[in-house]
């Protein structure tokens, strides 16, 4: 990084110390903490579109699309979220190879399980053996991706569910006695009323999601905690950096990370709520309601 | 084999190592290696569940005692009771736990491994690097900041005319406090209890899969659910089991936290409803 680094074992201080926190793999354990805000960024929007999705199919009049959602739901209730993780990392990929191999390889003569082993046929094999290093590890992000996506997707349609209880039914009932259709009543009253009610318990997931992040390195993405494990261990004089073992300075390091990114997504939680609540007929928006004539000119 | 067999071999593995000083059957030491059956599979699972129930019922007992500590701590006027309370709470609610593991068991690996002196007493360290101490201590920490936060949000709403009518009867300091706002922060406080009793049990399952090694393939249900989809490379019957014994054992955990719950409010004529997982509140 700097020039002064072209011979480490001579260097000392605060000059070690700069060329040891620049070294190639430390910048892909900065990259890392981008690869973690990448996952909150894409995910948060696509659980939030499977628990719509759930809740909407919970209060489907078609019985089996009910049932499906009031399963989904109910799945993250008695389950630890990490069985879920590691279940559907591997169920995923499996079902997407399989789904491929009955596509691609028709008249594969062996069944796919074959005592311990899982075989597709190579055409099937995602991604491909001859893929470059980068689409194996786009493809387990992305993997994980719709793992996290599935699993606060169902936590999500939880809240979305009771947010849609919460709207007084006198809502809906009134959008029915204009001759609004169910459908109609549900898109033009009931999803534009319901953020307000939602809004505090999907606070709470994000909160949640934050906290959940560094999981992925128990789904096999390289991320903060890989790289924190990696760089910390102890490196003999072989290395070009010998140091003990300071995988605890690391830990530190995300633990400091993970309590500012909790810090902040509070503060703005705290104002996206506030901002909700204004002109709402609830107990938060009366009290704003209050507060600002205080001084103010009427 | 006869399932039976694999019952009497396998039902006490995950904790076969404490068997010579606890009332522990003896169990067979290696793990099966091929030819697994779903017997086994469901054994192994349920063995590993000790160290879920284990973690779980030992965290929520001694951090009970803390959170409320904690909660009276931060409800207090005193800035030195309150501040490191609120850093306290901050902390643990503020942060992974994965991450926390991670940090306490490097924080205890770095502990002199031939212990402390002390006034002559040489205190032993090595124990606390072993998961059934160290990964407890974080869970017990890390429980009662969660519990903290609910019990706060209980002091905070305990009618005000009951404590008016408290010291309209006499009652101060501690008899005050024992018989009327202690109770009634419990009894407000207890939906949201139960709800961080079930996520605290969910939570023992990152044990094993953070820093803290499972010592001699004693895990818990996910450690062996997760050997045998290794093994077997089949996710679709191991984690199923697991999740199955999490389903029994939230189910378990609503009675008897509804059972406590309709104790706290049998004065109140219609009160005591059911207590119900509140998924829209999730730790």
């Amino acid at each position: 990084m700097f020039p002064f680094c072209e011979d480490p074992s001579a260097l000392e201080g605060a000059r070690w110390m700069a060329c040891y926190l620049t070294t190639g793999k430390h910048m892909a354990f900065y990259a890392s903490f981008g690869t973690v805000l990448v996952l909150l960024a894409v995910t948060a929007p696509l659980a939030l579109l499977f628990g719509l999705g759930g809740a909407l199919a919970t209060r489907s009049a078609v019985a089996p699309l009910r049932w499906l959602g009031q399963g989904y739901t109910a799945i993250v209730r008695g389950v630890p979220d990490v069985v879920f993780f590691l279940f559907f990392v591997i169920a995923l990929d499996q079902g997407f190879e399989w789904l491929r191999h009955q596509a691609l390889c028709p008249d594969w003569p062996m069944p796919v399980r074959q005592g311990n082993d899982f075989v597709v046929c190579a055409a099937a094999k995602l991604p491909s053996n001859s893929a470059p290093q980068w689409m194996h590890e786009a493809y387990g992000f992305a993997t994980a991706v719709l793992t996290f996506a599935i699993v606060f997707g169902a936590f999500a349609a939880n809240v979305l569910s009771g947010a849609m209880r919460a709207v007084p039914r006198a809502q809906v009932e009134t959008a029915e006695a204009y001759g609004m259709t169910r459908r109609q009543a549900t898109r033009r009253v009931l999803l534009p009323q319901m953020w307000t009610y939602a809004l505090p318990g999907l606070s709470n997931l994000w909160m949640i999601l934050v906290k959940a992040t560094p999981l992925l390195f128990l789904l096999g993405v390289e991320d903060v905690v890989y790289w924190a494990r990696e760089l910390g261990a102890m490196k003999t004089s072989t290395f070009d950096y010998p140091h003990p073992d300071w995988r605890l300075w690391y830990f530190l390091a995300l633990l400091a990370f993970y309590l500012l990114l909790t810090k902040v997504s509070e503060v703005v939680l705290g104002r996206v709520q506030r901002r909700f609540s204004r002109g709402q007929a609830t107990a938060a928006g009366e009290r704003l309601r209050r507060a600002v004539p205080a001084g103010a000119p009427a | 084999m006869s399932c039976w067999d694999t019952v009497r071999a396998y039902a006490f593995r995950s904790v076969h190592d404490f068997s010579d000083w606890w009332l522990i059957p003896a169990s067979e030491r290696l793990l099966p290696r091929s030819d697994f059956t779903l017997c086994q599979q469901v054994t192994l699972i349920g063995s590993g569940m000790i160290w879920n129930v284990y973690f779980g019922v030992l965290a929520l007992a001694f951090g009970f005692f803390l959170a409320v500590g904690l909660a009276m701590a931060r409800f207090s006027e005193n800035a030195l009771l309150r501040k490191p309370a609120d850093w306290f709470v901050f902390l643990f609610r503020g942060s992974p736990l994965f991450i926390q593991f991670f940090l306490a068991y490097e924080a205890l690996v770095l502990l002199p491994r031939a212990g402390f002196e002390i006034l002559g007493v040489t205190v032993e360290t090595g124990w606390l690097t072993r998961a059934w101490a160290g990964a407890l201590i974080v869970l017990f920490f890390n429980t009662s900041a969660y519990a903290a936060e609910i019990f706060l949000g209980a002091l905070r709403s305990i009618p005000k005319g009951d404590l008016e009518a408290a010291e309209a009867y006499g009652l101060t300091g501690w008899t005050k406090f024992r018989r009327i706002t202690f109770p009634t922060m419990l009894r407000l406080a207890w939906p949201g209890y139960t709800n961080e009793a079930i996520f605290l049990f969910h939570a023992t399952t990152l044990v094993f899969f953070s820093g803290f090694p499972a010592w001699r393939q004693m895990g818990d249900a996910l450690y062996y659910a997760n050997y045998f989809a290794d093994k077997t490379f089949n996710p679709f019957v191991p984690y199923p089991i697991v999740a199955l014994y999490f389903v029994a054992l939230t189910l378990l955990v609503i009675a008897g936290f509804g059972a406590v719950n309709r104790r706290l409010n049998r004065h109140l004529p219609d009160a005591a409803g059911r207590v119900r997982a509140r998924p829209q509140i999730v730790r």
